[in-house]
């Protein structure tokens, strides 16, 4: 089973950090891969190793299974990759929940199920950033809660994972609207939340069976007015006081890391470090294994923290609702920093003042990385006519957005953002089979999610009236409950 | 007579040059969607002072009437939102700017919005262009929560923009609306809507001090008067089936003209509630079990709320973003229902729930010239606003969130906030 924290990438950023820490004694190999990380490893560095990665003795590994496929054709739809192509006529084939090949007249394998898409569209399947599936999940009442470990400022060592309820009903409605993976993060009442998840939206009975097996793991910060609002009284009270938060407890991370580095390199000397869940999660992010997700509203905000990821070395994958991204949509380019926004949220709070529909357009058109995120249970079950409203908004300012690029805002963008863009997020030969096959175009605001792929399975299909995944908790109580997302 | 009637006198005799008195304009040569059922290829909608006069072909403009030319465009009504408080609140977590509750005591029935209806609100023009031209401004928490007003978003002044004050009393049905249980609700209702009764009959009395305590303010039980007569509707935002039940009883003991706002379980007792004759005012877009008193929330509960013969109204339930009421009817379309219907759900039908339907929300001679030019289907996702008329005149598209995009089209990286024209 493969280690979902120790992706080569991941791994080869460790190497790189060892031997920046100048030791390569030691006789292990840090750099090890998937296999190593079995249960039961007797190797101590191994063991130390795994420690690191947060997965001790292998506990906290995905669990995930994909459903079983035989291969499926999908034939003759317009196939809209997100890889610069929309094909008329076009052919999807997945095989052993890969896809195999994208073109036109595409021959079906033996025992292939053939399905006719002629008139519809195919997508990949969609993919968003910020969620709170799982942590914030449906019935939102008294016991339920789980996004917010708001008794500190700072709690790195909190992981969502910890909290996600796999029965929330919202993760079918989200399956329905074409969504296949989310990431599922802490809120922002913390400088630092605490560790986010990536799933797939594949029903399992506990939060592992639905992790996305090796992406590697967010690490939720947020700026501005929910930290100083919700800490006013014991502080951080001010934007100063927030900024002084994060660095203290990266000062803290760095001396963390130092340490247990040398450890890790063979410098043996005294104790073992003992643990800290919290420096561990940052000196992760320090060495580039987590990926920062910071919700950041206002520009001079966003460009206070680019500041602090200089100071103490890290990258912020992505800013987070960033309604002002586009003011610095320059400097987003060039930091290599995504941006996860709304079409046009704007005005329940003074940070959220200046957002605007053009957002999405302005940073695209500079180059930028930008993504359509939701931050809601049903907005997730729109994004693909959201991802029109702010294409057409981008068109009618005179800004040229391609119907590529707008798909791009909800697969392969936020893919790179949670580091899965390799694995999914295109219609791409060798990547995963998560497809979706629209009734129209999925930028019509009539269309509906026909039938969607996860790693080549039909994990939902609109026209049954049985065998779509639906929540534990909506038995038995109304005519027709169960029938899960989609009506 | 209405205020608005008034403003327009007073504006003639006064000469006042106000946008806000009706205009004369002529829409020609669109597909006009009437809201009625009509539609109507390549015709005219002629407006004088502000007031539809006729509606169809071969209808001469007058001279000297401008004229916008619709050919090839899709003409409809303005579109009416009954679910805001625009004009109420500028910024949601700023205080200071939020004047859509009273603390204190859940009954506020003589809390009137009006006077804190700021026309220069900037959310006014950002949802003006996107079609919105009228727009019931309501107030919220508590039980009773206050009344509504209803205004047309053009205009300096409240005077100006106000169709209707105490448009419409709203209230709330729930668990916490009351005493923190569903029979608090009920009790504290019918105890106001007694008193409120009483209070009328024993006037003379109250005053004299001759009478028992009262459940409510002498305000608050007169502001209740046109509720009990059946003048002013009742909007009551309730969810779970058995709590519009609830309500439905009430409204049927006192005689209210009750309006159904939320309704997420509605679906669920839709007959009796067509029996009842009880419009429904509700955002398509809503299916999640969020709470247990909407288990039953579902995309296709306008369809079968139509399907049983309920007048289904459809809002945006936002203020900043009253601009998605499209999209949510768009959804309905979606989920079932049909097209026109989801047309006249955000024109005629919340006209006539609000009382204003014999002057709002169809394209009729006789009727106030509102109206917008569309560049497609209204609710397609590419379509935008062309031309958007209040009172028979051409409304500015502009606002606060063009500028922004106009200032930071190009960067200037060395002084960003000199971009402004004429800074």
């Amino acid at each position: 089973m493969a280690d979902r924290r120790s992706s080569s990438r991941a791994a080869s950023l460790m190497l790189a950090a060892f031997m920046a820490a100048g030791c390569a004694s030691g006789g292990s190999t840090p750099a090890a891969g998937p296999d190593a990380s079995v249960r039961g490893e007797a190797d101590p560095a191994e063991a130390d190793r795994q420690l690191l990665n947060g997965t001790p003795n292998g506990a906290w590994e995905s669990s995930y299974e994909p459903l079983a496929s035989g291969p499926v054709l999908i034939r003759g739809g317009t196939v809209m990759t997100a890889a610069g192509e929309e094909i008329e006529g076009g052919d999807v084939l997945l095989v052993d929940g890969r896809i195999e090949s994208v073109g036109v007249g595409l021959d079906a394998p033996d025992g292939a199920t053939v399905i006719e898409a002629t008139g519809r569209f195919v997508t990949p399947g969609i993919i968003d950033t910020h969620s709170h599936l799982g942590v914030y999940p449906s019935p939102g009442v008294e016991g339920m809660g789980e996004g917010n470990e708001a008794t500190n400022p700072v709690t790195a060592e909190v992981w969502a994972e910890h909290g996600v309820w796999p029965q929330d009903p919202g993760f079918w409605r989200a399956l329905a609207g074409g969504v296949t993976t989310l990431q599922s993060l802490p809120g922002s009442a913390n400088l630092i939340g605490g560790r986010g998840v990536t799933l797939k939206l594949v029903p399992g009975r506990g939060a592992t069976d639905m992790m996305f097996p090796d992406a590697p793991m967010g690490l939720k910060m947020a700026c501005g007015e929910n930290p100083k609002r919700v800490y006013a009284s014991r502080g951080p009270s001010t934007r100063m006081g927030n900024v002084a938060g994060y660095r203290e407890a990266f000062i803290r991370a760095a001396k963390y890391r130092e340490r247990w580095d040398r450890w890790l390199a063979g410098d043996r000397q005294g104790d073992r470090p003992d643990r800290d869940l919290e420096l561990e999660t940052l000196a992760e992010v320090l060495r580039g294994n987590i990926l920062i997700q910071n919700h950041c509203y206002r520009a001079d905000d966003m460009l206070t923290m680019l500041e602090l990821s200089h100071e103490f070395g890290f990258s912020i994958r992505s800013f987070h609702h960033a309604t002002e991204a586009y003011k610095i949509r320059d400097r987003l380019a060039e930091e290599n920093v995504a941006a996860s926004v709304w079409v046009d949220w704007w005005g329940f709070k003074m940070e959220a003042l200046d957002g605007i529909p053009q957002n999405l357009a302005l940073l695209t058109d500079a180059g930028a990385r930008a993504i359509l995120h939701t931050d809601s249970g049903l907005e997730i079950q729109i994004l693909n006519q959201n991802a029109a409203r702010a294409m057409y908004a981008g068109r009618s300012a005179g800004i040229e957005v391609t119907r590529d690029q707008a798909l791009r805002w909800i697969t392969i963008h936020p893919a790179w953002a949670l580091g899965i863009e390799e694995e999914t997020g295109s219609l791409e030969a060798g990547k995963a089979g998560d497809v979706v096959v629209w009734s129209g175009d999925p930028f019509s605001v009539y269309s509906r999610a026909d039938q969607v792929f996860i790693d080549g399975a039909v994990v939902y299909d609109r026209s049954r009236t049985e065998g779509n995944p639906s929540s534990d908790f909506e038995l038995g109580i109304l005519p027709d409950s169960g029938l899960g997302g989609g009506r | 007579m209405n205020t608005w009637w008034l403003a327009i006198l007073l504006a003639l005799l006064a000469g006042s040059p106000s946008i806000a008195v009706g205009q004369d304009l002529a829409v020609t040569g669109g597909t006009v969607h009437t809201a009625t059922g009509e539609v109507l290829e390549g015709a005219t909608v002629l407006i004088r002072d502000g007031i539809i006069t006729a509606v169809g072909h071969d209808i001469e403009v007058p001279a000297g009437v401008p004229t916008v030319d619709a050919t090839g465009r899709v003409v409809t009504p303005g579109l009416i939102d009954a679910t805001t408080s625009l004009g109420l609140v500028e910024v949601g977590m700023v205080s200071s700017t939020v004047d859509t509750r009273l603390d204190g005591d859940p009954v506020r029935a003589a809390f009137d919005v009006v006077d804190g209806i700021n026309p220069r609100s900037v959310l006014i023009p950002v949802n003006r262009a996107a079609g919105l031209t009228t727009v019931l401004s309501a107030p919220g928490g508590g039980l009773i929560a206050g009344q509504a007003a209803i205004i047309d978003l053009a205009g300096s002044s409240v005077d100006e923009m106000i169709v209707r004050p105490r448009a419409a009393m709203v209230a709330s049905y729930s668990a916490g609306a009351a005493g923190g249980a569903r029979g608090g609700a009920s009790l504290r209702l019918r105890e106001v809507l007694d008193d409120a009764r009483f209070w009328r009959e024993n006037q003379a009395a109250f005053s004299a001090g001759g009478t028992r305590d009262l459940a409510a303010s002498r305000l608050d039980l007169e502001a209740l008067g046109p509720v009990l007569d059946g003048e002013t509707p009742l909007v009551v935002g309730v969810h779970r089936a058995s709590d519009i039940e609830s309500v439905l009883r009430i409204a049927d003991e006192y005689g209210l003209d009750l309006v159904i706002s939320g309704g997420e379980e509605a679906w669920l007792v839709a007959d009796r509630i067509a029996a009842a004759g009880v419009p429904v005012l509700l955002k398509p877009l809503t299916n999640s079990p969020g709470g247990f008193d909407r288990l039953g929330s579902r995309f296709d509960n306008a369809m079968m709320l139509e399907r049983a013969g309920v007048d289904v109204i459809i809002g945006s339930f936002n203020s900043h973003n009253a601009r998605w009421l499209l999209q949510e009817a768009g959804n309905a379309v979606r989920f079932g229902l049909p097209w026109d219907v989801a047309l006249r759900a955000v024109t005629l039908a919340p006209a006539q729930a609000l009382g204003i339907g014999d002057r709002y929300g169809s394209l009729e001679p006789g009727k106030v010239g509102n109206l917008v030019v569309w560049t497609g289907d209204p609710f397609e996702l590419s379509t935008r606003a062309e031309a958007v008329v209040i009172r028979g005149a051409v409304t500015s598209l502009d606002h606060r969130q063009l500028e922004l995009f106009r200032r930071y089209r190009e960067l200037d990286e060395e002084r960003p906030a000199f971009k402004r024209p004429g800074f």
